[in-house]
């Protein structure tokens, strides 16, 4: 009797772990950028930041956190966003650049933004391009762009990092 | 004292397992799949202004895409899908569109200039939950005549497979 009800533990603690194994090994998947055309394509590779790298730095206390400003569609934001993120405006508008411009003009120039859209694969997205040029143009020296190789939800929500709503 | 630490291991283990489970959940709206499910139904009006209902269109076998005009592979899979409609929906294709642009507008512009020929909706937060989070497109939903779903796409697909899946849906009864 003992000896089974040792046996069903170990199971459970066995599942459990095995549970938790596969959880993280899902969260640890990397994405590299590609080469090809596209307005994304044409921001520097080094002012991109990783998923994981921008979800450490947010998690990490006591650090400065960035300025988040998501630069894609309003309903996508509505859906789902990083916390704390701000919705600036599509990029590929002129009305969104406008916004982008308004949401930042007021900042010092070298605060620290990270842009992010999400929308639709990374070198089709039409907004970060602009938007990154356009906080160039006005001076910005520290703005990084986060790498989403397919969307937000594939390479974001899907690995468990935080998201918050707007409704 | 072997077995209460045992389970107490176990217990731990299985709480810490829990609670990794529950921080993944919090965003799977956006993971959980819902193909071989019953597709979610909807009433919207179409750019028309009229009714769209989903579950009018049981019997058929239903494409629905997420599009925006901001979406380049969007625009590069819906003249195909135009095409789709023309060859297929005699034998009961219905292509139904649902725009996730923010201003009603665009889609109209965009409907116009591609000439879609199958119905067209504005998507919201709400339908987006309904199927599962639209967080990237394009993304489309292939419902089968019971309306269960039978494949879910997103992002740069390839047409050509999508149109032997259709074309085995739309043989099956």
């Amino acid at each position: 009797m003992k000896s089974t009800r040792i046996h069903q533990l170990a199971l459970t603690a066995g599942m459990a772990t095995l549970a938790l194994l596969f959880g993280s090994l899902q969260c640890q998947a990397q994405y590299i950028p590609t080469s090809g055309t596209g307005s994304a394509l044409s921001i520097p590779q080094a002012q991109l930041i990783q998923p994981d790298a921008l979800n450490h730095l947010l998690q990490t206390k006591g650090t400065e956190k960035p300025l988040l400003l998501q630069v894609g569609s309003h309903l996508l934001f509505d859906e789902a966003h990083i916390p704390g993120s701000v919705y600036a405006g599509a990029g590929s508008q002129p009305t969104g650049l406008q916004q982008l411009q308004s949401t930042v003009a007021t900042l010092s120039k070298k605060k620290a933004i990270v842009l992010y859209c999400g929308c639709c694969p990374w070198n089709r997205c039409p907004n970060l391009g602009p938007a990154f040029k356009q906080l160039h143009d006005m001076g910005f020296t520290n703005v990084k762009v986060l790498y989403l190789a397919d969307n937000l939800g594939t390479d974001w929500v899907a690995k468990g990092y935080p998201v918050e709503r707007s409704h | 004292m072997r077995l209460f630490a045992l389970r107490w291991f176990a217990l731990t283990v299985l709480f810490l397992a829990v609670c990794h489970t529950a921080s993944v959940a919090q965003s799977a709206f956006a993971t959980a799949t819902l193909v071989h499910k019953k597709a979610p139904e909807f009433v919207r009006p179409d750019l028309e202004h009229k009714r769209l209902d989903l579950k009018t269109y049981r019997g058929k076998v239903v494409l629905l895409n997420f599009w925006a005009t901001w979406c380049a592979p969007c625009q590069v899979e819906m003249p195909t899908f135009v095409a789709w409609q023309n060859k297929y929906g005699q034998h009961g294709l219905q292509v139904i569109g649902i725009s996730m642009d923010d201003d009603p507008a665009l889609a109209r512009g965009a409907s116009d200039k591609l000439k879609l020929n199958y119905p067209v909706a504005m998507g919201d937060v709400k339908l987006g939950d309904l199927y599962g989070g639209v967080l990237g497109l394009p993304m489309t939903f292939l419902i089968d005549r019971h309306g269960k779903i039978q494949a879910k796409y997103q992002g740069e697909t390839d047409l050509d497979k999508m149109e032997i899946h259709l074309q085995s849906v739309l043989s099956s009864r």
